[in-house]
């Protein structure tokens, strides 16, 4: 069943500051397509150095990660038809300021998947359709409130259809009211099957949407099961004095 | 007979009009300076001077500006920290060859930039016209275009390369994560970004530039500076002339000033 395995992470080490900071200190982790993975932890625990390599976003020191059959760590792999493979959602939305939303979505596919004009907008403009923003598609980013820039991040990630959809803390710079709209979009994504790698402290979240939990600390994968073992039944004492911290 | 009569202007039969008082010394406040204007911008057509000047100076300062942007552009981005870090480590020959040689680009940016800053344009000016363009037969525009925007490359570069770096790292990692390369995120992401943020500082610089060209005329082009410098020698004026061109700058850069603050509210506007 070697083939259901999309992403593969091996030794996985990212130091910071010529090795004086050990971010992630050896992950090994197998995640299988249309696996929902919710890795939950303290705050500095490396969660999301762990995301960023996924991607790329962080150079891994030590260790490999192979997607989709290729080893992503070798200097010869191209990393931008990597990426386009994996869409990435930013805690900071990070959505283009000087352009439209419709631009904002258009522009990568257009680029790279080499779509016409036409189809990429039809494209987006289903999406927007689906997060129910069609209205806002020639509004800018800054006219629109912190839960429709995120929701308009996924989908200008979604529209150059990934494979593997990573979120980053997507809910943490959301006013409380707000969260719930964006966790709506995620559950639903996850729901049609999309293979989803969630950083996040919403543990409710975890708890309903994802199929496996990654408890981590200090750049280590301490503790990993189905959140009916997790959240129930920890074995870990770390993982029990965080989730009783956080619960 | 009448046709000559005919023939004298309305200027000509004012300045006729005072020759009496002119010849007595006796002249008003404002038949001084009737006289002044006469002299320096009317007889013999010498508004025209002015213009010719003005459309060096202008000319000058356009393609210079252009250099500038391009050759400043290059310059900022061969400064960047993930350019001068650039490490292509283990992705073979050609790749690192080419990691070496930007890297020399890079030291070899921030030496022209060091070094445009640090001496004075009218020393560079002499150089290029003297020094390496010496025994060749070339266009004085051509030299003054050369000069004047290898020298503001270097401002402009510090500016797109402040502008460059005032936009957040997040919009770099957007754009590289859906797929883009480094260099279509630096083209459609961060440069219409940094644009925004660095054009008062960009409009500094062209002013700048417009009013140094006037430091041309040390090499005989005949800008605007040195057009009213050659009317005073031909009226022995020592105000009037200079006078004219320094306003004739002044509409200029005004002009400029407008212009870019039209497009600063045009790109606020565009993301309030």
């Amino acid at each position: 069943m070697t083939t259901d395995i999309i992403i593969s992470v091996r030794g996985l080490e990212k130091h910071f500051d010529e090795g004086k900071l050990k971010a992630l200190q050896g992950i090994d982790c197998d995640i299988k397509r249309g696996e929902v993975v919710v890795v939950i932890g303290p705050s500095g625990s490396g969660k999301s150095t762990f995301l960023r390599c996924l991607n790329l976003l962080e150079q891994p020191s030590a260790g490999t990660i192979t997607v989709d059959g290729a080893d992503i760590t070798d200097p010869r792999t191209n990393i931008n038809k990597h990426r386009e493979k994996m869409g990435m959602v930013f805690q900071h939305f990070n959505l283009f300021p000087h352009m439209t939303i419709l631009k904002n979505m258009t522009l990568a596919p257009m680029k790279l998947l080499k779509k016409s004009k036409a189809d990429a907008e039809a494209k987006a403009m289903a999406l927007l359709q689906r997060v129910g923003l069609a209205d806002r598609a020639n509004a800018y980013p800054s006219q629109l409130s912190g839960g429709q820039k995120q929701r308009i991040a996924i989908v200008r990630a979604l529209c150059m259809e990934p494979q593997v959809m990573l979120f980053d803390e997507p809910t943490s710079a959301l006013d409380p009211e707000m969260v719930g709209e964006v966790l709506d979009v995620m559950k639903q994504l996850a729901e049609d099957g999309m293979t989803m790698v969630v950083v996040t402290h919403e543990m409710g979240f975890a708890r309903e949407v994802a199929d496996r939990v990654l408890f981590v600390d200090e750049g280590r994968i301490i503790e990993e099961g189905t959140p009916a073992q997790i959240f129930e039944n920890p074995q870990q004492p770390r993982t029990q004095d965080f989730l009783r911290k956080v619960l | 007979m009448n046709a000559a009569v005919e023939s004298i202007s309305f200027f000509e039969q004012l300045w006729l009009n005072i020759q009496p008082a002119v010849q007595a010394n006796t002249l008003t406040f404002w038949e001084y300076l009737y006289k002044e204007i006469y002299l320096n911008v009317i007889q013999g057509n010498r508004w025209l001077q002015y213009l010719k000047g003005l459309g060096i100076t202008l000319e000058v300062s356009f393609f210079a500006i252009l250099v500038g942007l391009a050759l400043g552009t290059i310059l900022a981005i061969l400064r960047l920290p993930q350019v001068q870090n650039i490490n292509c480590k283990g992705k073979g020959f050609w790749a690192n060859l080419g990691a070496v040689c930007v890297k020399a680009l890079s030291k070899f940016a921030g030496l022209y930039i060091n070094i445009m800053r640090g001496t004075p344009l009218l020393l560079q000016v002499l150089i290029i016209n003297f020094g390496i363009f010496g025994s060749i037969r070339m266009d004085k525009v051509i030299i003054g275009v050369i000069a004047c925007g290898l020298n503001s490359a270097a401002y402009v570069a510090e500016i797109v390369r402040g502008g460059i770096m005032s936009v957040e790292k997040g919009q770099t990692e957007a754009g590289r994560s859906l797929g883009l390369s480094s260099l279509r995120t630096m083209i459609y992401i961060i440069l219409p970004q940094a644009a925004k943020s660095a054009l008062p500082s960009m409009c500094n610089e062209f002013i700048s530039l417009i009013k140094e060209t006037s430091i041309l005329s040390y090499i005989a082009l005949t800008e605007l500076t040195k057009a009213g410098d050659y009317i005073r020698s031909r009226t022995f004026s020592a105000f009037t002339p200079y006078i004219v061109s320094g306003l004739l700058y002044l509409i200029v850069v005004l002009t400029l000033t407008w212009l870019i603050g039209k497009l600063e509210r045009r790109l606020r506007n565009s993301d309030h």
